[in-house]
């Protein structure tokens, strides 16, 4: 982090001036040359009220990010991973070719979704603005965007632990979800994660092949009771198969072809009857 | 605008959440608070021009934001937090659970300007002249905040507990 690091410091805390509470501070803070670290570990060694006061202060620092940190591995509210709306007039914006850009591309894509649906003009961005009345679908293209590229952590559960996935989303969205398999088909499962939906929690599984392509696949109960067919929509790379059932509405977003992209949910459909 | 600092600014919204949650120890102040920051920040990306980590500028933002709302808030928010306390993260132990909300609590018993410091500073581990940019103060008055503000959540979890929390060793 530190840009501008210990050089701007040596003014503030030169080599061989006498310690301040500034520099036990900057200690702490490990923002320090290496140096003026070993004064103050020698000015510490001799001073157990100071080495006290010092060692209470690392302990604060410990306990925030004990208190803090778990928001890191919270998942991102769509609401703020969504682009705002000037956005869309951004010259650059349509041009998402590479990798680096799939979750821009996805952000986009979702952007688009109700439009290339309508087979009309996409409407004025304040009626596509993240909120409950948004499809289901919509969502799924985006949550398959901003989870997808995360290579730290991106699932809550992984895989090895499929029956406490599936008991977990099972609780949490009030009815019995299935985890389908596709490991016939080349993706094995890397896990999955709760999301927020529009009008409660939604699931996430998602799956990768050998190269690393993922797929996601999207459950939610808010769309249940209209079985419908497949449908199809594709925008800036991603592909999403989506239909519903009596219990849940379900999508299948992936960077696959469309033949693929058909023939996975086709399994993912049979496997859930 | 390159999509590189679009990609750039979305890397920051963990970390800009960390720290609006630390700020306002409210998960939807603090969601609110990192949208408009991120409408801010994506509005004013071409004014940027790489004039230094973008983190720290997005963090500049918020604190910008952040301090309208206090003065907007009619009461004084540091002393109605404790009624008002986040949902904490599901943690293994109710001791620990209990441990992480006497901390929050006296996290958002500190005066926001010194809690701003000890979070940009010990958390989000800015360096001290970027605290000092993103909170417009000079690089004394950072100093002077940070130990204020070490020695008040300190003196508070020892009144709050009634027993040290913290390990301290005097």
């Amino acid at each position: 982090m530190n840009d501008d690091g210990a050089r701007p410091f040596s003014g503030l805390f030169p080599p061989g001036s006498p310690i301040s509470e500034a520099d036990l501070h900057a200690y702490v803070d490990g923002q320090l040359a290496a140096a003026r670290r070993g004064e103050v570990e020698a000015f510490l060694a001799g001073r157990p009220q100071a080495a006290g006061r010092v060692a209470a202060w690392q302990a604060q620092r410990r306990a925030l990010h004990g208190l803090l940190d778990p928001v890191l591995d919270e998942p991102v509210p769509l609401r703020l991973a969504l682009p705002r709306r000037e956005r869309r007039a951004g010259p650059a914006w349509p041009r998402l070719a590479t990798a680096a850009c799939l979750l821009l591309a996805g952000f986009g894509s979702a952007w688009f979704l109700r439009g290339a649906i309508d087979g009309a003009a996409p409407r004025d961005a304040a009626t596509l603005a993240a909120g409950p009345a948004e499809p289901f679908f919509q969502r799924a293209a985006v949550a398959h965007a901003v989870y997808t590229p995360d290579r730290g952590r991106p699932v809550e559960i992984g895989g090895d632990q499929e029956a406490l996935l599936a008991r977990w989303l099972s609780r949490r969205l009030g009815a019995e979800v299935r985890v389908p398999q596709l490991a016939g088909l080349g993706y094995e499962l890397v896990g999955g994660r709760l999301l927020p939906g529009g009008t409660g929690p939604v699931a996430q599984f998602m799956y990768a092949d050998a190269a690393g392509q993922r797929l996601t696949l999207y459950v939610t109960r808010e769309a249940a009771g209209a079985r419908t067919a497949f449908r199809f929509v594709r925008e800036g790379g991603i592909n999403v198969f989506y239909w519903v059932d009596e219990r849940f509405g379900y999508a299948l977003s992936g960077a696959a072809g469309r033949d693929e992209m058909l023939r996975l949910s086709e399994s993912v459909y049979r496997q859930l009857q | 605008m390159p999509p590189r600092h679009e990609a750039d600014i979305l890397a920051c919204i963990p970390s800009l959440r960390r720290y609006a949650r630390g700020l306002t120890g409210d998960v939807h102040r603090a969601d609110d608070l990192v949208q408009d920051t991120l409408e801010r920040a994506w509005r004013r990306l071409s004014l940027w021009r790489r004039r230094g980590d973008l983190r720290a500028w997005a963090f500049s933002i918020m604190h910008n934001l952040y301090v309208d709302g206090l003065r907007a808030r009619a009461g004084r928010p540091e002393d109605a937090a404790g009624e008002d306390l986040p949902e904490l993260p599901e943690r293994p132990t109710q001791a620990d659970a209990l441990e992480l909300r006497d901390l929050d609590r006296a996290l958002q018993r500190l005066a926001p300007e010194l809690r701003a410091v000890l979070l940009l500073v010990g958390v989000e581990d800015l360096s001290y002249r970027q605290a000092a940019a993103v909170l417009g103060v000079p690089l004394g008055t950072v100093m002077s905040r940070l130990s204020r503000a070490r020695e008040r959540l300190d003196a508070l979890l020892r009144q709050d507990a009634g027993a040290p929390r913290l390990q301290r060793v005097k």
